[in-house]
């Protein structure tokens, strides 16, 4: 990716900023800047998530791209906010650990980078939460 | 608005094409649906070429001209051409639009083609390619893979409806089955369930065979007004129904992760627009790209209950002339899928179905059609309904 298209979405991927809707109420991740669901008649402003959900779904990648091959096998998920918004994202624990239900939370992570002298992209990924 | 019908079809052989480039395929599928359909390359006055990923797979966009170009459509008759794109749903949308401009009178012959050249890059390069049909900035971003994504939905609907790694393996153990029959499938060798169980995973539940291939190919139809079908041809296939829907992008979004509310809306659009119910069907040729998706597929179609999908999959109610035959040809994961022109291919299958030119894998008495094409994991969904009675 490339850094301008990084860098503007950096609030988003580094704080887990997103939108919420003052006229209807849903949360948003990432900003966006129309309710889907009021459209013109929405309100949007922009939100801090708590960076606390749990696992709607999950999976545990074993063949992919150049780009994620260090990390296989790694787990990925869907995990619903604690605000209702849902995102997709790694879960950097153990992968057999990962399981729907489970509660996790927020923590600043390597995303990728740009070949082996490239910049390097930071982000938001998810951690279980101690049991 | 004028009733439509196809007069020609034709489909390339599917699978690893190492000697034939993309214009070759789309080229060897167009002049086989004009001979089909026996006429000229002049008779026709609009085209669409389905296609995912020209510029990813071989560094090639304007697909649309350069097509035109390699049929001879171009130079001289100056033919307009058009690439349509909605990722593996490319296909069936390049079809829907050869349906509407015939159907609005702007065009009396039109050709609907859809083409994918995927094996000339590694298999790195094509998984990139393919994730770029989800949300690239939230989900491929984190390493979110096709087969992943799909994963994440077989994985919540085993929690939710106690589907099983069996029932999903018969999914694709059936379509082996049928693509047997079906000289241009890529893989027509037997499988068993205890193979697809012992397969590599590719992203937990999907092992490599619950995935469809990677592959070269192409196919092609011919639309013209039904009220001219009998000038060309004496079996004419008439549409009765083109319809397609859009959901989120990312499947995070998704009202229900299970069901993919596309295939629902266009489903239902297109069963409204037939005056047909799914009883009403003999055939479907639906978008299996993963075992998984045919489940949620022949649920959301309405021809099993939101979970029954499973069980009625490893009991056999899908397989060739039981209950209803679901992937005749072998769907994609027999076939192979050519993500561009899986959709026409499955309008091709169709044709040679209700025609009853489907040999060893025909239908009993086809008498209605429906076929399935999906972009990503569901932003896209295109339903066709067609049958051989006007
Ligand atoms: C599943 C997938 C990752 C496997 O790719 P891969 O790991 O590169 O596999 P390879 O190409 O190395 O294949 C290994 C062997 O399995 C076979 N094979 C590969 N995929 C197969 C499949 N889906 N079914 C049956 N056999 C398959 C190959 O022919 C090869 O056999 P060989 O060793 O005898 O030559 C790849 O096929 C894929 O990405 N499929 C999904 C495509 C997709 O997402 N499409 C869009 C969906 S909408
Ligand atoms: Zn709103």
């Amino acid at each position: 990716m490339t850094v301008p298209r990084f860098w503007r979405e950096q609030q988003s991927r580094y704080n887990l900023v997103g939108s919420h809707c003052k006229t209807c109420g849903n949360y948003y991740y990432p900003i966006r800047n129309l309710c889907p669901e009021c459209r013109r008649d929405g309100d949007m402003e922009q939100y801090k998530f708590k960076g606390t959900g749990k696992i709607v779904t999950c999976t545990v990648t074993h063949t992919t791209s150049d780009e994620f091959n260090d990390l296989v096998p790694y787990a990925l998920a869907i995990v619903e906010l604690d605000e209702g918004a849902k995102l997709t994202t790694q879960i950097v624990d153990e992968p057999e650990k990962v399981a729907i239900g489970k509660r996790v939370h927020s923590v600043f992570r390597k995303l990728g980078s740009d070949g082996d002298s490239g910049i390097i992209y930071y982000g938001t990924k998810f951690e279980l939460d101690k049991e | 608005m004028r009733e439509v019908a196809i007069v020609g079809a034709k489909t390339t052989e599917f699978g690893e094409l190492w000697e034939k480039s993309l214009r070759d395929i789309v080229v060897e599928a167009g002049v086989g649906a004009i001979e089909d359909a026996g006429i000229s390359g002049e008779d026709i006055d609009m085209m669409y070429v389905g296609n995912m990923s020209g510029g990813k797979f071989i560094e090639q966009e304007h697909l649309g001209a350069l097509i035109a170009d390699y049929s001879g459509l171009a130079k001289g008759l100056n033919v307009p051409s058009t690439r349509v794109e909605a990722a593996c749903a490319s296909g069936g949308l390049a079809l829907r639009q050869a349906i509407q401009a015939v159907a609005s009178g702007y065009s009396n012959v039109a050709i609907a083609a859809g083409a994918e050249k995927m094996t000339d890059i590694d298999g790195s390069g094509v998984t990139d390619a393919l994730a770029a049909a989800a949300d690239r900035e939230w989900e491929g971003i984190q390493g979110a893979t096709f087969p992943g994504i799909y994963a994440m939905i077989a994985k919540l609907h085993m929690a939710q409806y106690g589907t099983t790694s069996e029932q999903l393996a018969a999914v694709a153990v059936k379509n082996h089955e049928n693509g047997m029959n079906n000289p241009i499938a890529q893989f027509k060798s037997k499988l068993t369930i205890e193979q697809v169980l012992k397969s590599i995973m590719v992203s937990d539940p999907l092992h490599i065979l619950d995935c469809s291939p990677v592959s070269d190919g192409a196919a092609a139809v011919i639309v013209v007004p039904a009220d001219e079908a009998h000038k060309y041809t004496d079996t004419p296939i008439y549409i009765k129904a083109s319809a397609q829907a859009s959901d989120t992008i990312a499947l995070h979004d998704r009202r229900d992760i299970t069901t993919l509310d596309a295939s629902v809306a266009a489903g239902k659009r297109a069963y409204e627009m037939a005056g047909l119910t799914p009883k009403d069907i003999n055939f479907v040729e639906v978008h299996d790209c993963f075992t998984i998706a045919e489940i949620c597929a022949i649920e959301d179609l309405g021809f099993f209950e939101k979970g029954k999908g499973g069980p009625a999959s490893l009991a056999g109610e899908t397989a060739l002339n039981a209950k209803i035959s679901v992937n005749p040809s072998g769907g994609l994961k027999s076939t192979g899928h050519p993500v561009g022109a899986t959709g026409v291919k499955q309008a091709v299958e169709a044709v040679h179905q209700l025609r009853g030119e489907a040999g060893k894998r025909q239908v009993n008495g086809a008498k209605y059609g429906m076929t399935h094409n999906v972009g990503g994991s569901g932003a896209t969904a295109v339903v066709h309904i067609f049958s051989n009675e006007r």
